[in-house]
């Protein structure tokens, strides 16, 4: 088990020699005029837990439902294990799947929706039945066996569902919006069983979402989709804290984006200016594209790495005096809406570390927004 | 309010009352009459001037004759078992011919579906009757399947086709087919795709996905469907009278007989009465089948 613990942790995409488990080369995949996969290139590795997010039509689900071989290519290979998938039809393909609407058989009981595919395989009666001992034991099923799914809630079918796709151990698990239909505290605490689940039995899982939270919580890595074309592939963190594009970085978590233009480029850190608004300052942050001078750009910033305070603060590159037009109080932390002298709006968030009663800051009040060079981005436009 | 609720529930009751229970128990008493040459054709009646010692003296010329003289004649038994037999065995053709229809105008386009169900209840904007008289025309010696087959060269001489049982079949197949159509459609319409596709994905063919998966999910239809066709079909008249032959024994065509032929109103109420009883239990059958299947639903 540890091994494919340590051997994810070892990034295996960064690594050219390693044969990747799933390869998608050159998909596409039309629908009459529409094209809903955009001649794709995707290499996804053992073990991994690899995230489909995107706005909904962007062919995350479509990408998914080819690997499940629900859907057939209109050009490109996409080969499992090395083996090419095509006219392979689902029920010949070492994977599985977890289906949004769940997919229960309402006529079966729970063990016997988890024993369906088992019994395909035409395996001994006591393998199967230890079988689905074992998958109703991992997910905590075991007073609700003998129920029908509509004498079940949804996060017990959502489990249903996983312990039934998981039966077959299959090479490759496909998790189709598994958590969607769940409230919110259900659904971190199962994002946490899968991520164990996942861990314990060394899987692959490719899950398709559209909650940018889920796949930054679960996955290796996140393939961010639009229109049939991935913008970026990487891990949670590098997208959320060097999003290549500003549609990543405005689609991934809350951040402040400036239009401006670059002044120059500082090559001793690899910083950059940025022209943003008459009679202001400029402003420096990090990026790691090559921009040239006066080209447009976007300046963007998380809200959590502004910083406020009530005098001038010192010593630091970026600071600006604005004023604070709301406040949004989200228990563990708060959200200010901060008006810029340029009339530009920047959202600033504070962990509440004090009590409400403390805060320093009030609506209204004249403020100093301030961040350090590295804090934000400059990405072209 | 409370009064309100109650008139609800009453008006359907008055209508049971007034239209099933007020006719049946006219028709038990007929059946617990004798024949008579008069009008009505049976004694005793009763006279509303006498009041109640005449009710208690109609009671007491009551007797269970009738019934009894069913058991005597084997002709009463064996048209209801040849009605059963009859009944069951085109229910089972209507099946097999209903559930492909209803699974193919299931599995088409969303916007052929209303079409094609239309093209199924159409044949009910002409009269049964004249349904069932143009089949006289289709299976006859020179009717047009004859002709046709003759035409074909499949065959030399014309086959013998109306009158008989099969005409029989052909009949009430075609007559009650859109009532097993439609139940199987409904069912089979609001499964869930995503199912068929999980079943494959568990490793089903399409023909194992079909059978575990799509047939057992259709059953509360197929159940339905087959009461529909069967219990009007056991009581049937016209069709056998129509189109089967002098040994075609149904039990309908019998009450008719009892009634118009041989004027024995207390006789064929007694016939009427048997048949009602081996109906209720399909029809408590299929009752209880629609409950299952309104519970199943309202999960």
């Amino acid at each position: 088990m540890n091994t494919i613990e340590q051997y994810i942790a070892s990034s295996p995409w960064d690594d050219p020699a390693e044969t990747p488990f799933i390869s998608f080369k050159n998909v596409t995949k039309r629908f009459g005029s529409f094209t809903a996969v955009n001649n794709i290139d995707l290499n996804i590795y053992k073990g991994e837990f690899f995230a489909l997010l995107g706005p909904s039509g962007c062919g995350k689900t479509t990408l998914m439902r080819m690997l499940g071989g629900f859907e057939n290519l209109s050009e490109g290979t996409i080969k499992i294990d090395g083996q090419d998938m095509a006219g392979i039809p689902p029920n010949k393909r070492p994977v599985n799947m977890m289906f949004q609407s769940y997919a229960l058989f309402p006529h079966l009981t729970v063990e016997e929706n988890i024993a369906f595919g088992l019994q395909r395989d035409k395996l001994p009666k006591a393998d199967i039945a230890a079988r689905v001992d074992e998958m109703i034991n991992l997910v905590q099923l075991n007073k609700f066996a003998k129920r029908k799914p509509h004498q079940i809630s949804g996060g017990q079918k959502q489990r249903v569902a996983l312990a039934r796709s998981l039966a077959k151990a299959p090479k490759l698990l496909l998790l189709d919006e598994p958590l969607g239909a769940l409230d919110k505290k259900l659904r971190q605490e199962t994002q946490f069983e899968l991520m164990d689940i996942q861990e314990k039995l060394g899987t692959t899982f490719v899950i398709v979402t559209h909650d940018q939270e889920e796949a930054m919580t679960v996955a290796s890595r996140v393939a961010l989709m639009d229109q049939g074309q991935f913008v970026q592939i990487d891990t949670p963190s590098n997208i959320y804290e060097m999003p290549q594009s500003s549609y990543v970085a405005d689609f991934i978590g809350d951040i402040n984006l400036i239009n401006g233009a670059v002044k120059s480029k500082n090559d001793e850190n690899g910083t950059v200016s940025v022209n943003w608004a008459e009679s202001q300052l400029p402003i420096t942050g990090a990026t790691h594209q090559t921009l040239a001078s006066d080209q447009k750009c976007v300046f963007a910033i998380r809200p959590e790495k502004i910083s406020l305070s009530k005098t001038e603060p010192d010593n630091i590159a970026n600071k600006f005096k604005g004023k604070i037009l709301d406040i949004a109080y989200l228990g563990n932390m708060s959200t200010y809406n901060i008006e810029l002298a340029s009339g530009h709006l920047l959202k600033s968030q504070i962990a509440n570390s004090r009590r409400l009663s403390k805060r320093e800051f009030t609506w209204n009040d004249e403020v100093w927004v301030s961040w350090t060079e590295t804090a934000g981005l400059v990405l072209d436009k | 309010m409370k009064i309100q609720r109650y008139l609800l529930i009453v008006i359907p009751y008055l209508w049971l009352l007034a239209l099933f229970l007020v006719p049946f128990a006219i028709i038990f008493k007929i059946s617990l009459s004798d024949i008579a040459i008069s009008i009505p054709p049976y004694t005793p009646t009763f006279d509303w001037s006498d009041g109640f010692a005449g009710l208690s003296a109609l009671i007491s010329e009551f007797d269970f004759e009738n019934f009894i003289f069913l058991t005597d004649d084997d002709l009463y038994w064996k048209a209801y078992l040849s009605s059963v037999q009859i009944a069951a065995i085109a229910t089972f053709f209507t099946l097999l011919i209903g559930y492909p229809i209803a699974y193919a105008i299931a599995n088409m386009p969303d916007q052929w579906r209303p079409t094609l169900i239309m093209l199924i209840i159409l044949p009910f904007w002409t009269s049964f009757l004249i349904r069932v008289y143009a089949w006289i025309g289709i299976l006859g010696q020179e009717g047009f399947l004859n002709q046709f087959l003759i035409w074909l060269g499949i065959i030399d001489a014309p086959l013998v086709i109306l009158n008989t049982n099969i005409a029989v079949y052909i009949g009430i197949v075609y007559t009650y087919l859109p009532f097993m159509i439609l139940p199987i459609y409904s069912t089979l319409e609001k499964m869930d795709g995503s199912l068929l596709e999980a079943a494959q994905d568990l490793g089903c063919s399409r023909f194992e996905g079909f059978w575990l998966v799509t047939w057992p999910l259709s059953r509360p239809g197929i159940i339905a469907g087959c009461f529909l066709v069967f219990i009007p079909t056991l009581g049937e008249f016209v069709i056998p009278s129509l189109l089967g032959g002098s040994n075609t024994l149904m039990i309908g065509k019998v009450l008719w007989e009892e009634f118009f032929s041989n004027r024995d109103w207390p006789v064929a109420s007694a016939v009427a009465i048997i048949l009602l009883l081996i109906l209720i239990i399909p029809i408590i059958l299929f009752q209880r089948n629609e409950q299952r299947l309104r519970e199943q639903q309202g999960e």
